[in-house]
C-alpha cells in the first residue's frame, strides 16, 4: 500500500531552541527540519529566533543569516538568489516554493521550513533529486532532428510557433510541482511528475523537432503520463507561475486526436 | 552495496518504457462519464416517479421499452465507469503485487456480475 504515515526513525521530534539576541527589535521564529545521517537520530525541528531589523526580506535572506550568525551546521541548497537556479526549493509555510523568491511578511505566524515532500533527505533542506533528474534525462530533453540543418543559417521558426514554448521553456526544474503532487508521492518510481511533462511537452510543442510522435509514443503509459489526475498542485504551487497541468492535458489531447476521435 | 544502488538512475527512470497504453483508458473514462450527465438527470427524474408510484405503476413504467433501454444505458454506463475508476484508484494505492491484482480481478467480476444482474433485472421487467 501507499504509505500516508511516516516510518517511526522518520517521525519529527522537537529539537533545539536558539534564542534572539538581547536588543533585537523585530523578532521572528523559524522553525526548521533537521536530519542529519552521521547522527543517527530521528529528524527533528529546530527554533531559530531571527531580528528581521538586521535581515533582508526574503526566506532565503533569513536562513543565510542563521547559517551566517547562528548555526553554521544549517545546511541548503542555495545559488542565483534571484529565482533562476531553483536550487532552494523548499517547503514554506507548508507550500513549495523557493525561498529565495519568498518574503517573510507574507508568511503568517512562525515560519515552518521543510524539504520538498516524499523525496529522500541528504541532509536538513537537502532533497536527494536523483531519481527526478534521471526522469528528465529519460525523456531526451533536446532538439532531435532528422532533417539537416540548412546551410549557414539556424533552424527557424515563426514568431506565432515561437509564442507556443511561451509558459513552458521558463520552468527551471526546481521540482516544486512534482514533489507537491500526491500522485508523484505515491507513484514517482514511474509517474514521470508535472515538471518532467511539462519539459517533454515543450519539446513536443516546439516546430522545429520531429520526433514528436516518438516523444508521445514514449508517454503513452498508463504510469508515466496518465497518473496525472489533474489535481492542480502542480499550477497552485509552481513559483514561476507556470501550468504544468495544461501541459499535461495538452499531451493528453494530442493522445487522443491523433487516435482519430 | 545492493542490487538497488548498483543500477543506475536513468535505468530505474526508464523502467520498463512506454505500455503503449492508456488512452484508451483514458477515452472509455470520459465518454462513460459524458453519457452518465443526460443518464443521471433521467434517472433522478424516474426515481423521484417511482418512489410515488405503487408497485403496478412502478412495473409499468420501467415496462415501458424506451425507460427500460434508458435505464439498461444508465447501468452499463455507470458500472462501466465504476471499474474504470477503482481500477485507476487501486493502481494509485495498492502496491502489493498479490492484493493489487486480486483487488483489481473481484472488482471487474463485481462489475460486471452488477451489471448482468441490472440488465437481467430490467430485461425480465421490459418482456415479462
Amino acid at each position: 500500500m501507499a504509505e500516508f504515515t511516516l516510518p517511526k526513525n522518520s517521525k519529527v521530534q522537537e529539537g533545539k531552541r536558539f534564542p534572539a539576541k538581547a536588543g533585537a527589535r523585530n523578532v521572528r521564529t523559524f522553525r526548521v527540519y533537521r536530519w542529519s545521517p552521521d547522527e543517527g537520530a530521528n529528524p527533528r525541528i529546530d527554533e531559530y529566533e531571527v531580528d528581521l531589523a538586521a535581515c533582508g526580506p526574503m526566506v532565503l535572506d533569513a536562513l543565510i543569516k542563521i547559517k551566517n550568525e547562528i548555526d553554521p551546521t544549517l545546511t541548503f541548497r542555495r545559488s542565483c538568489r534571484e529565482g533562476i537556479c531553483g536550487s532552494c526549493a523548499m517547503n514554506i509555510d507548508g507550500t513549495n516554493t523557493l525561498a529565495c523568491t519568498k518574503a517573510i511578511e507574507d508568511c503568517r505566524g512562525d515560519l515552518r521550513i521543510y524539504p520538498l515532500p516524499h523525496l529522500p533527505v541528504v541532509k536538513d533542506l537537502v532533497p536527494d533529486l536523483t531519481h527526478f533528474y534521471a526522469q528528465y534525462a529519460s525523456i531526451r530533453p533536446w532538439l532531435r532532428t532528422q532533417s539537416a540543418p540548412p546551410p549557414d543559417a539556424e533552424r527557424l521558426q515563426s514568431k506565432e510557433d515561437r509564442a507556443k514554448l511561451d509558459g513552458l521553456y521558463e520552468c527551471i526544474l526546481c521540482a516544486c510541482c512534482s514533489t507537491s503532487c500526491p500522485s508523484y508521492w505515491w507513484n514517482g518510481d514511474r509517474y514521470l511528475g508535472p515538471a518532467i511533462l511539462l519539459q517533454a511537452y515543450r519539446w513536443i510543442a516546439d516546430s522545429r523537432d520531429e520526433d514528436t510522435g516518438t516523444r508521445l509514443d514514449e508517454l503513452e503509459d498508463p504510469f508515466k503520463l496518465y497518473r496525472c489526475h489533474t489535481i492542480m498542485n502542480c499550477a497552485q504551487t509552481c513559483p514561476k507561475g507556470l501550468n504544468p497541468a495544461k501541459a499535461i492535458a495538452e499531451i493528453k489531447k494530442l493522445m487522443v486526436e491523433r487516435q482519430g476521435v | 552495496m545492493s542490487a538497488l544502488e548498483l543500477k543506475t538512475p536513468l535505468k530505474r527512470a526508464r523502467g520498463w518504457g512506454s505500455a503503449r497504453s492508456g488512452t484508451r483508458h483514458f477515452i472509455l473514462q470520459r465518454v462513460t462519464a459524458v453519457a452518465l450527465v443526460p443518464l443521471a438527470l433521467w434517472l433522478l427524474w424516474i426515481a423521484l416517479r417511482l418512489a410515488r408510484a405503487d408497485y403496478v405503476q412502478a412495473r409499468a413504467l420501467v415496462h415501458d421499452p424506451l425507460h427500460a433501454l434508458l435505464l439498461t444505458a444508465f447501468v452499463l454506463a455507470a458500472f462501466w465507469h465504476a471499474q474504470l475508476g477503482v481500477q485507476v484508484v487501486i493502481e494509485d494505492y495498492v502496491h502489493t503485487r498479490w492484493l493489487e491484482i486480486t483487488l483489481q480481478l473481484a472488482v471487474k467480476f463485481l462489475c460486471a456480475l452488477g451489471a448482468l444482474a441490472s440488465v437481467l433485472a430490467i430485461v425480465r421487467i421490459a418482456l415479462g
